[in-house]
């Protein structure tokens, strides 16, 4: 059976004190996280810096988007031949802004997708949390087995936590 | 960042969801007022669908008037959002925290409101289907995909759905605050909304990282828009006045001269209804003044650039319909309205600290460039038509009806309705942001001063 714990804390110090109390006490990195209100800088609190792909998903956006511009575009032209000018029936040209523009939306949608994915939203079981975090209280949270949130919580006491929460 | 002053997570809070934690007194009767003309606007759309566009001032050779004037308007309005948001972000400029979020909102509404001119000005909205979407297989029928008025479509819509998911991206870690101040059907309403949201290290990386990702993606989207408008004017040869090169760019910077003026008006409203003086601070409007007076330059220099080119080869009907623009009544007197009232007293306004740092003053002189920015639209779409050419047969002037200036109005007060409802379940400014701003702003010593500096973060 696995535990969550939660250490609040007023001052980004002591929640760095936090996340170094727990790695001394042998928890693993990615066992525990740190909750705040606002962006700090990366690595402010000790924290494993996370990685991401986000960079993909533009890219796969843009190609499927890209595609179906060209599907769309050019089955149109051909499914009503209309002939202007004594131009070409495909005309690359006229093409080009709607291959841009659906290449364009797609890629924002991918993008999109990429963000909530990556953040591993959405989070239905959030876990123990304070609503205080978004006033400016610090969280320190971690998620360990039974027998050893005793130590979590004494680890995050020995930081200064001001208060200790448990689900 | 000289007249900051530090303020902490639960005053921010409790200010900045004011809209929503506790409703102001003045919304309720505005937004029933506004409510009640966007109603008798609805009805008004309703009477011209019904009757048709017989009850418009417009007829040949004028058949586009008011409404597609007022469509590009908005589209050129909708274009404050990424301008603000997009670019400054990418610059990493710390002044645009309190205005992101309003200058997206702004683009979402007025481009919502510009989809509904050319349906209006279809006569039959529901026809529209006909040309826009590839469905009608028992006929054959397909849109034209070499016309700018399907190019048209396909870039606002890309916008009008990237603008709305770039703005959702940003909303979330205030959706995540909002879940954890409210109780009851608002808590459930901002749980689902907020996906979960907890503010972890993951979470803020992708919130930047994706911020700064879909501002790349939308800046080439913001600069293809307007100039997909443009050809929609600039591809037609048969008139004179639309035919130039130029107007992609010139329809560009017009846009962004326009919709920057109208996040001004937004911010000062925003400052005075919702009293945020500590958040919306005179060194908003002094940076923006700032760069209105460099994109207006650049705008009259294109609008001159434009007149040059179009008088320089001494081709007859296009000597003719300058002289119509602009020396001819009552074009003449538009003209030079549209002039002094989108360059000269704006910039001149600007060009002196006092007034940039006055925000009653930075209000007027925003509303005097959209002003003259409706008017350019206007003069550039009717007095284009309305030239006499040979083998017309029908000759009518335009006069816009008084259904066609009800419904002008009537966008006023739909965008401005739109803004309020929206006000009321989520903040206008960007909780995070300001919060960030917080955080990593210092004071620094330098001789016998301290200077208000804010540290940033290396990439």
């Amino acid at each position: 059976m696995s535990k969550s714990v939660l250490g609040l804390y007023s001052d980004p110090n002591q929640a760095a004190d936090a996340m170094d109390a727990l790695k001394g006490a042998g928890f693993p990195l990615g066992t525990f996280d740190v909750l705040t209100g606002t962006p700090y800088p990366e690595g402010a609190f000790g924290e494993h810096v996370p990685q991401h792909r986000l960079f993909r998903f533009p890219a796969f956006g843009a190609i499927i988007g890209f595609t179906l511009a060209i599907f769309l575009t050019a089955a149109t032209q051909i499914a009503y031949p209309l002939v202007t000018g004594g131009k070409p029936i495909l005309s690359l040209f006229a093409m080009l802004v709607i291959l841009y523009e659906m290449s364009m939306l797609s890629a924002v949608i991918s993008t999109v997708v990429g963000i909530v994915i990556e953040s591993r939203l959405p989070n239905v079981n959030p876990g123990v949390y304070d609503n205080r975090i978004t006033e400016g209280l610090i969280g320190v949270v971690i998620t360990t087995d039974d027998d050893k949130s005793d130590t979590a919580i004494d680890a995050l006491n020995a930081a200064g936590a001001m208060e200790i929460k448990q689900a | 960042m000289q007249q900051r002053r530090t303020i902490d997570q639960i005053h921010t809070n409790r200010v900045l969801l004011n809209g929503q934690l506790d409703t102001p007194k003045w919304w309720a009767p505005t937004v029933i007022t506004l409510g009640i003309i966007v109603a008798i606007g609805f009805f008004m759309i309703g009477i011209m669908v019904n009757k048709g566009l017989g009850v418009t001032g417009l007829s040949r050779p004028v058949y586009w008037g008011l409404f597609i004037t007022t469509f590009v308007f908005w589209v050129g309005i909708s274009h404050a959002g990424i301008m603000i948001s997009a670019i400054l972000r990418l610059s990493q400029a710390e002044w645009r925290r309190p205005v992101t979020r309003a200058a997206e909102l702004l683009t979402v509404f007025s481009l919502l409101t510009a989809l509904m001119f050319p349906l209006m000005h279809a006569g039959r909205p529901w026809r529209i289907i006909y040309y826009i979407l590839p469905y009608d297989f028992a006929r054959g029928i397909m849109p034209n995909v070499r016309s700018p008025l399907i190019w048209d479509p396909v870039a606002i819509s890309t916008y009008l759905t990237g603008s709305t998911l770039f703005l959702y991206i940003a909303l979330l870690p205030d959706l995540g605050n909002l879940r954890d101040r409210t109780t009851g059907w608002q808590n459930a309403l901002y749980t689902i909304l907020s996906l979960g949201w907890r503010g972890n290290p993951r979470q803020w990386k992708l919130q930047t990282v994706g911020g700064i990702l879909l501002s790349a993606l939308m800046l080439p989207i913001f600069v293809s828009v307007h100039s997909i408008v443009s050809w929609d004017f600039a591809v037609t040869p048969a008139v004179e006045g639309w035919h130039s090169t130029i107007f992609a760019p010139y329809f560009v910077i017009g846009a962004v001269h326009s919709g920057v003026s109208a996040v001004v008006t937004m911010m000062a409203l925003m400052r005075w209804l919702w009293k945020w003086e500590d958040f919306i601070r005179p060194e908003h409007f002094d940076a923006l003044a700032r760069l209105l007076i460099v994109v207006a330059t650049g705008w009259l220099a294109f609008t001159f650039l434009e007149l040059i080119f179009a008088v320089y080869g001494l081709d007859a009907p296009e000597l003719a319909l300058r002289e119509l623009q602009i020396f001819q009544w009552p074009w003449n007197i538009l003209f030079i309205t549209f002039v002094i009232t989108g360059y000269i007293i704006p910039v001149g306004m600007w060009l002196q600290k006092s007034v940039r740092n006055n925000i009653a003053l930075m209000f007027w002189s925003s509303l005097f460039v959209n002003i003259g920015m409706w008017l350019e639209r206007f003069l550039i779409i009717v007095p284009g038509l309305a030239r006499r050419t040979p083998f017309v047969y029908t000759w009518e002037s335009y006069r816009p009806s008084g259904l066609e200036w009800f419904i002008l109005f009537w966008s006023l007060a739909w965008v401005t309705f739109l803004m309020l409802l929206f006000s009321r379940f989520f903040p206008l400014v960007p909780l995070f942001e300001q919060k960030e701003s917080e955080t990593f702003s210092d004071s620094i010593k330098i001789g016998r001063v301290k200077v208000p500096a804010i540290v940033r973060e290396a990439d």
